[in-house]
C-alpha cells in the first residue's frame, strides 16, 4: 500500500507520519509538497500536523486553496482513504470534506500532553483493530482542537456513527474533565458519511512504537492495511 | 473603475463558547464594569478593492467573506463600511 504525505508550508508531522507508515506499518510512502497535482498514485493521502501557512486567518483556512487539496479532494470523492490528523483535520473542515469546525481551546491554552480517547462509531477502514469502546492513550498537540457544529450536525453525526475518537478518562468515561480542549460532546475524530475521510485531533502517528510511549495508534494504521489491502 | 475600502467585521457566532471573549467580560467585571453582558472578540478586515461602484465592492467582499474569510460554521461577518479608496 502507498502512503501520501502532504507537506505544506508549516507542516511540521509529516515526517512523524512518513515512519509510522514505513518505519512501523512496512509500507511504502511519498511526500507530497502543496503546489504538487499529482499524487502519484497513491493509495492513502494523509494531511499531517501542524501549522500551515502560519495559521494565517484561520487554522486551515489557506491550505484548503493549495493546489493538492483538488487531488485531496477527487481522492476523496473516489471513496478512498484520506486522514487528517491535527492541522490536517483543521484543513479537511475547512474543505468541507468533514463538518464543523476547529475552535481555540475552550481553556485558551496550547495543550501538549497525553489524553485518552474512546474508538466508537463504524469506520471499519479505521476501527477494525480496535475493540469497540477501547480506550487509546494517545498524545494531543493543539491550541485550536475544540470540535464545534451546530445541532442538528451533531445529531446526524451520533446517528449515522460518524463519531469515531471521544475525549474520556481512563476508565472510557466521557466526562467533561477528560474534555481537554472543551469540545462540543467531547468529540475527538469523525469521519465522513462515506466513511473514508477520517479527521482527528490527538496524533496516531506519535503513538506508533513503545520508545515513544504508546503503540495505541498502530491499530489504526494496522486496520487500514488489512482493509484496503497491502 | 474606482477603488473602494471595504471594511467587514467579523465575530464569533452568538451560542458558541468564545473564551477570548469571556475572559474579557470577567476582566471588565472585575475592573467594576458590571454593565458588560457579553464580549465578543473577532476580526476586522480592511480591504482595497476596484469595483465600478460601491454595491459592486461589497458584493464582491461578500463573496469573500463566503469563500475564505469567515467560516460559515462559526463565525458571522457585517460589512462595516464603504468608502472611496
Amino acid at each position: 500500500m502507498k502512503f501520501g504525505i502532504v507537506t505544506f508550508p508549516g507542516s511540521n508531522c509529516d515526517v512523524d507520519a512518513l515512519h509510522a507508515v514505513t518505519d512501523q506499518l512496512g509500507q511504502t510512502a511519498v511526500s507530497l509538497w502543496h503546489r504538487d497535482h499529482d499524487i502519484q498514485g497513491c493509495d492513502v493521502l494523509i494531511l499531517p500536523g501542524g501549522f500551515s501557512y502560519g495559521d494565517a486567518l484561520r487554522a486551515g483556512a489557506i491550505a484548503r486553496f493549495s493546489p493538492i487539496m483538488q487531488e485531496v479532494i477527487a481522492h476523496a470523492e473516489r471513496g478512498a482513504p484520506v486522514i487528517g490528523i491535527c492541522n490536517g483535520f483543521q484543513i479537511l473542515c475547512e474543505s468541507h470534506l468533514l463538518p464543523g469546525a476547529l475552535m481555540r481551546n475552550a481553556e485558551m491554552k496550547f495543550i501538549c500532553d497525553w489524553v485518552h480517547i474512546r474508538a466508537e462509531g463504524n469506520a471499519p477502514m479505521y476501527l477494525g483493530g480496535y475493540a469497540p469502546g477501547q480506550v487509546l492513550r494517545i498524545p494531543v498537540a493543539h491550541g485550536e482542537g475544540r470540535f464545534a457544529a451546530d445541532e442538528s450536525t451533531l445529531d446526524a453525526l451520533e446517528q449515522n456513527q460518524q463519531v469515531v475518537f471521544r475525549y474520556c478518562d481512563a476508565a472510557g468515561a466521557i466526562t467533561d474533565a477528560a474534555n481537554c480542549n472543551g469540545a462540543m460532546r467531547n468529540i475527538a475524530g469523525i469521519v465522513n458519511a462515506g466513511r473514508n475521510v477520517l479527521g482527528m485531533m490527538p496524533h496516531p502517528e506519535r503513538a506508533v512504537e513503545s520508545l515513544l510511549g504508546s503503540t495505541d495508534g498502530l491499530p489504526l494504521f494496522e486496520s487500514l492495511l488489512a482493509r484496503v489491502g497491502a | 473603475m474606482s477603488r473602494f475600502r471595504v471594511s467587514v467585521h467579523i465575530v464569533p457566532r452568538k451560542g458558541l463558547l468564545d473564551p477570548q471573549g469571556k475572559a474579557v467580560s470577567d476582566a471588565l467585571h472585575a475592573l467594576g464594569f458590571a454593565d458588560v453582558e457579553d464580549t465578543r472578540i473577532g476580526r476586522f478586515i480592511v480591504l482595497d478593492v476596484n469595483a465600478d461602484s460601491a454595491a459592486a465592492a461589497e458584493l464582491s467582499v461578500k463573496a469573500m467573506c463566503d469563500k475564505l474569510l469567515a467560516n460559515p460554521v462559526t463565525e458571522d461577518y457585517q460589512i462595516a463600511s464603504t468608502v472611496t479608496a
